[in-house]
């Protein structure tokens, strides 16, 4: 794996095609940096021309702008946007939905405008298009999968086929939550309270929503956006269940799986 | 005589009524001007199929079939409904029959089958609310008046529909004793069978009493209910026509741009002009005046059926938000306002009354919220809660500069190194150890 920042391709005369969006996450999470490799060993595999902007990047503003703080969002979306733009990026693919969808969603009204993906729409794309070959019956044959729909890709960009088709590609027995797709029960992450206390009440959300993947019975769970994955680990290990059901982002499935 | 007092009940109900009305649409017009008048042609076809239609309500099957029954008894009822005032009017009795012949024959039958499956509907919603007692409709927000209302309007439609069964019995049995005051209209199905068991072997003068009592009773439901409708949950029979024609088509995931910050901070950046404003600004909402107009007229189409709250990750695990209550709140708080706009005559550009919104939604359920939009999904008629939520939080944390302490680190640590934690590593690090 060696990944590029845009402008080490730049000076080596080389304009990326894909700008993969890291994310904070992605950057600095320990779980979710496995899953920022396991994405790149992808991308790598499939010989894409693609760059990140390293230490260039910030973070998106999405927890800000969400939480209400509309300056601190401003500040970092308008520098972001002028770094891709000097950059001329075209293409984005981010491993968060959170990311994704501020990207995609409100920064045109900024001035950013760029054709942005998910990367489960993408790897669904790179498997349909012959460039990711799987194994014949990988790690994940005939297992009991969940999938979790995360909100910001699903009932709020309306994507639940990719996710789910990159999952039938690993063969696997894919099990369907009583609240899935428009009706996907939150991890309890968005709106920025991934960054707070809960309020008070009588249950964690993560531990609601993990009752439920654990009642279906399945060996894995398979997730899309790193701050599901959080919550749902803790949700499970508040339940002692996180060494018997794993959590997994879609690259992290597709990684070992690949010829 | 009854013609008299007729014409004296219909001039008090449209006062009345008028008056009522006109209060709704002042209340809504209190909100922020916001012009919305594109796309009409994808207006217009959500107006036919979710609210026309009721498409989002066969998300939950059960209900959805009721709701349909009594929804479309109601929209063939105004045939009855409109000849029933010609005739108060007018001193007629059955105008319409002689012009429409058979197809009057029909319609009344279709009216009288629909209102027995509306009449089953009404019984079978009256259970759910209070012998099955199901959740979303004992939530803490519907105590009191919120349940006495939804009751009292499915007792009236119980009333309704037996004065059609009276009026219209009756009037079957009459039409062979007095055929020359009760023209015949053809045979009605079901109410000749409920005229059969219950006032068979009557007199023809028992009859015509009864024949009134249905007639008035019918009447006196419908125009209660008209000067009822602007006080109670109801409105949405009208109100949801213009609600999902004005909703939101912009992409969900889309939070509107607050371009007086944008201007702000790009002159900091040194992108923009500098602004010159000097005016010491206030963003978000914490009233009905700062909310827009839509946002009240939301609040307004409520009919509290709480889909969105019994969808709702933080209300289902027992936190104080609930979608349907910041709907509520929005709603009584505009009314609050209005009647006292009304009461002490005072001026809305000078309004302050030491409240605001806060009053009714505070903090910690705002704060509850994780922006799933669960709740937006949830609603039959494309109310929008999380809009108004992300409002109050805008002026939570921009106009007061308060909001949970929690965040504080996460602001600052974006504002100095541009993540969302502060960490002692640079952002690529994590290429170097891949």
């Amino acid at each position: 794996m060696n990944v590029k920042t845009f402008a080490e391709k730049i000076s080596e005369g080389i304009q990326p095609e894909i700008l993969f969006w890291v994310g904070c996450a992605g950057s600095f999470d320990a779980r979710a940096q496995k899953v920022t490799k396991a994405f790149c060993t992808i991308l790598d595999a499939c010989e894409i021309n693609y760059a990140i902007l390293g230490n260039e990047e910030q973070c998106t503003g999405d927890p800000a702008r969400r939480a209400g703080n509309e300056f601190v969002f401003q500040m970092l979306a308008l520098q972001n946007i002028q770094t891709m733009n000097m950059y001329e990026v075209k293409k984005i693919v981010a491993t968060c939905p959170h990311c994704f969808n501020i990207l995609k969603n409100d920064y045109p009204a900024l001035g950013g405008n760029y054709e942005v993906m998910h990367h489960s729409d993408y790897l669904n794309q790179l498997i349909k298009e012959g460039r990711i070959k799987l194994k014949e019956g990988g790690d994940f044959k005939g297992k009991k999968i969940a999938y979790h729909d995360s909100c910001y890709l699903g009932r709020i960009n309306g994507i639940y086929e990719a996710p789910r088709s990159v999952l039938e590609e690993l063969d696997l027995n894919l099990v369907d939550l009583k609240r899935s797709k428009q009706n996907g029960l939150c991890c309890g992450a968005g709106g920025a309270q991934m960054f707070k206390e809960d309020e008070p009440g009588n249950k964690r959300i993560n531990v609601e929503r993990a009752e439920e993947l654990l009642a279906t019975g399945s060996d894995v769970i398979a997730a899309n956006c790193p701050f599901c994955i959080t919550m749902l680990q803790d949700g499970l290990k508040a339940k002692d269940q996180q060494d018997k059901v794993m959590v997994y982002d879609l690259s992290e499935m597709i990684v070992n799986n690949m010829q | 005589m009854q013609q008299v007092l007729f014409l004296l009940l219909l001039g008090v109900v449209a006062y009345f009524a008028s008056k009522g009305f006109l209060r709704i649409r002042r209340n809504i017009l209190l909100g922020k001007e916001e012009v919305i008048n594109d796309q009409k042609a994808i207006r217009l076809n959500n107006v036919l199929l979710i609210a026309f239609g009721q498409k989002k309500m066969f998300e939950r099957w059960v209900p959805a079939i009721f709701h349909f029954f009594i929804y479309v008894a109601f929209l063939f009822t105004q045939i009855e409904l409109i000849e029933i005032i010609f005739d108060g009017i007018l001193g007629t009795h059955r105008l319409f029959a002689p012009y429409l012949g058979g197809l009057y024959t029909l319609i009344i039958n279709l009216i009288e089958i629909l209102s027995v499956l509306a009449f089953v509907a009404t019984i079978i919603f009256l259970s759910r609310r209070n012998l099955l007692k199901l959740p979303r409709f004992v939530k803490s927000e519907m105590k009191g008046w919120p349940t006495l209302d939804a009751n009292l309007i499915l007792l009236g439609e119980i009333l309704l529909i037996t004065g059609i069964f009276f009026m219209n019995g009756a009037d079957g049995l009459l039409q062979n004793l007095q055929p020359e005051h009760y023209h015949p209209t053809g045979h009605f199905q079901l109410s000749s069978i409920f005229a059969n068991t219950f006032f068979s072997g009557m007199s023809a003068s028992s009859l015509v009493v009864v024949e009134r009592f249905g007639w008035w009773l019918h009447n006196l439901i419908v125009f209660g209910f008209i000067c009822y409708l602007p006080y109670s949950k109801h409105l949405h029979i009208f109100l949801s026509f213009p609600n999902v024609y004005y909703s939101k088509l912009t992409p969900r995931g889309q939070m509107e741009n607050m371009p007086e910050i944008m201007n702000e901070v790009k002159s900091m950046l040194g992108i923009g002009e500098a602004t010159t404003s000097t005016e010491v600004p206030e963003f978000g909402a914490n009233d009905i005046m700062s909310l827009s107009w839509k946002n009240i007229l939301d609040a307004y189409s409520c009919t509290e059926c709480g889909r969105c709250t019994s969808v709702c990750p933080a209300n289902l695990t027992g936190k104080k938000l609930s979608p349907r209550k910041v709907m509520m709140d929005v709603r009584d708080r505009a009314d609050e306002i209005g009647k006292k706009l009304d009461t002490e005559k005072l001026d809305i550009t000078t309004y302050n009354d030491a409240k605001s919104l806060f009053d009714y939604t505070t903090p910690e359920e705002i704060h509850a919220c994780t922006t799933c939009n669960a709740c937006v999904e949830a609603c039959p008629v494309l109310i929008n809660p999380l809009d108004i939520i992300l409002k109050l939080r805008r002026y939570e944390i921009l106009t007061l500069s308060q909001g949970p302490t929690d965040w504080l680190p996460m602001f600052n640590a974006l504002e100095n190194t541009g993540a969302v934690w502060q960490m002692p590593v640079d952002r690529e690090a994590w290429r170097q150890n891949a």
